[in-house]
């Protein structure tokens, strides 16, 4: 099995789009949405869901305040200014701002404070018209995304195996973070879905050195390649300097966004355009097994 | 004090950037010089690209402090590993192994507090740089970078916040896209709340995710439809139901998005968008007024 991440350093490059577009290419295929903090995929392939787990994300600490003596200890030694005294008397933990390490659980004196796991997560293994999917449904403001990136990922690749399927194909988040950490950790492959914009080749350029920096192969596709054509040629020539293949490049076009507010992929919507041929083509490339050198 | 202005998205590419360069470019042409641009999207910085004429005053270092066990002094005992709610340490008792993972380290302080052997010392670990530029006599640009590889972004974002001047009128910060910590580190402080989204699906689902973070965090907020045109009228029927503020609509030109794409400002777009940006400043003012 074989496991590729799409990527893209900046958001809104048609990350999902395309996603989609490869869902309807690909056979024997498991999809797996691991940007779980703005998740979009689900909009087009609309996963039935077959099984809910629920994730425990970090913990949020609670002083009770029939306990806690006022000493102070714990707000002079959280690091994440997350307790403070209320404007009523008495300490109180900021959820937003606690960070869930335990550490003024464990040092007050007279064990007033206590901490639970967030149990706003879920995870969700599903059918959808091209194979099984997993997804996740993150609470607002939450700290962990890039463990339950993780876990998502490990799951979805044990369903991979049991279904002796040939690819995992995951849908990642935008950024260099501890999201896009931890989505392309021990996978086969990369592409970078980028845009010839600026800021798209700016964050193009941080991206491709994260993936660099865990020896990842990667593909790009260049996509509205005709929104700017100068920094698009400059794209061409840096990913041919970084050793980075191109698959292709898409033309903007509407008909994406069309296919989108259809819940299809341009695949579906447009199966005879320009634009589902070069995704196919591009597929076709990424999937291709590699040649024995002779 | 200053006015804050959080500019946020949930779905990424939905125009953030492109709003806060511009809406700081207005505000300082036609309001006042006593504003700050502040890129707190430091996975990906990019507001800088649209000022060439911003010189660097300085540029910091952010380090995180990371612990480091003098393992002639450490018995092994393991405490250390049971206190980290990050699995940033191993202990290996049998073969005298302590070591930290300084990419899983949050910093917190909980092992110094475990270890009664006084074999826990913190050493500085760079996570990222913050930057300031000035396009005249004052800094008015504030742009944090995490360094490629690091997990710490919020960490870089919170002393970006603090680097910003208190004293000037206006403050607004770039978030980064999504709905998990980061943002909540940006918004935090906030006076108000811009959410930029465009008409798709995609981006309706991501704004009511969105939407729902920052009514909890109980911050006052409005909608600007970016790219309108494209795409449905779904978002337009959200708006009304929730009865959320549509605070400006900037059509979609395949033009405009040539020019953003070379990283061009707003003295270059159609009149009809920059009269949106008016609108924006006016309506901020106002508020900013009535607050």
């Amino acid at each position: 099995m074989i496991e590729i991440t799409i990527l893209s350093g900046k958001g809104g490059t048609g990350k999902t789009g395309i996603t989609a577009a490869f869902a309807s290419l690909a056979k024997n295929t498991v999809f797996a949405d691991i940007d779980v903090d703005a998740p979009d995929l689900h909009l087009i392939l609309k996963p039935e869901v077959k099984e809910e787990n629920q994730f425990l994300g970090a913990r949020i600490a609670t002083i009770d305040r029939q306990v806690c003596t006022n000493c102070g200890l714990c707000k002079k030694e959280c690091r994440f200014d997350a307790i403070h005294y209320r404007a009523e008397g008495g300490l109180e933990v900021n959820p937003f701002e606690c960070e869930g390490c335990r550490l003024c659980e464990r040092i007050c004196p007279v064990q007033a404070i206590s901490s639970e796991h967030s149990t706003n997560n879920y995870w969700f293994v599903s059918n959808t018209r091209f194979g099984s999917m997993l997804h996740a449904k993150m609470g607002p403001g939450e700290e962990n995304s890039g463990k339950l990136v993780t876990t998502v990922r490990k799951n979805a690749k044990e369903i991979a195996r049991e279904q002796n399927a040939a690819f995992l194909l995951n849908d990642g988040p935008p950024g260099v973070g501890c999201s896009a950490i931890a989505s392309l950790t021990g996978v086969d492959k990369v592409i970078l879905v980028t845009e010839p914009s600026k800021s798209g080749f700016h964050d193009a350029v941080r991206l491709i050195e994260l993936v660099q920096k865990f020896n990842i192969p990667l593909y790009a596709v260049i996509n509205k390649c005709d929104i700017n054509t100068e920094i698009a040629k400059q794209m061409e020539s840096f990913f041919l300097t970084q050793g980075i293949q191109l698959l292709g490049k898409i033309p903007f076009n509407e008909e994406m966004v069309h296919a989108i507010v259809n819940q299809k992929s341009i695949i579906e919507y447009r199966p005879d355009s320009e634009i589902a041929g070069k995704i196919e083509e591009m597929w076709n490339k990424v999937t291709e097994p590699i040649k024995e050198l002779k | 004090m200053s006015y804050k202005i959080a500019v946020c998205s949930g779905k990424g590419g939905t125009g953030k950037t492109t709003l806060a360069v511009n809406l700081f470019s207005t505000i300082q042409t036609k309001w006042t010089k006593s504003v700050q641009l502040i890129d707190c999207d430091v996975e990906e910085p990019n507001d800088l690209l649209f000022f060439k004429d911003a010189k660097i005053i300085n540029r910091s270092t952010v380090n995180q402090p990371v612990p480091v066990i003098d393992e002639s002094q450490c018995t092994f005992c393991r405490k250390c590993e049971e206190y980290c709610e990050f699995n940033a340490i191993s202990i290996i008792p049998s073969v005298k192994y302590a070591s930290v993972d300084p990419n899983m380290c949050h910093s917190c302080g909980a092992c110094l507090h475990a270890c009664k052997f006084g074999a826990i010392q913190e050493h500085q670990h760079p996570i990222g740089e913050l930057t300031n530029y000035s396009r005249g006599n004052q800094i008015d640009i504030l742009e944090g970078s995490l360094k490629i590889g690091s997990p710490m972004q919020t960490k870089i974002i919170k002393e970006l916040k603090a680097n910003a001047s208190d004293e000037s009128d206006i403050l607004i910060y770039d978030a980064p896209p999504g709905t998990s910590c980061p943002v909540v580190e940006t918004v935090s402080a906030a006076d108000f709340v811009i959410l930029v989204t465009e008409p798709t699906p995609f981006g309706l689902y991501d704004l009511r995710l969105t939407v729902n973070l920052i009514k909890e965090m109980q911050k006052d907020f409005g909608i600007v439809v970016n790219k309108a045109g494209l795409g449905d009228r779904e978002v337009y029927a959200y708006i009304k139901e929730e009865d959320i503020e549509l605070l400006a609509e900037i059509p979609f030109n395949r033009e405009y998005a040539g020019q953003y794409a070379q990283g061009k400002l707003l003295s270059d777009v159609p009149p009809l968008i920059e009269q949106e940006y008016l609108k924006l400043a006016i309506y901020l003012k106002n508020r900013m007024n009535h607050d």
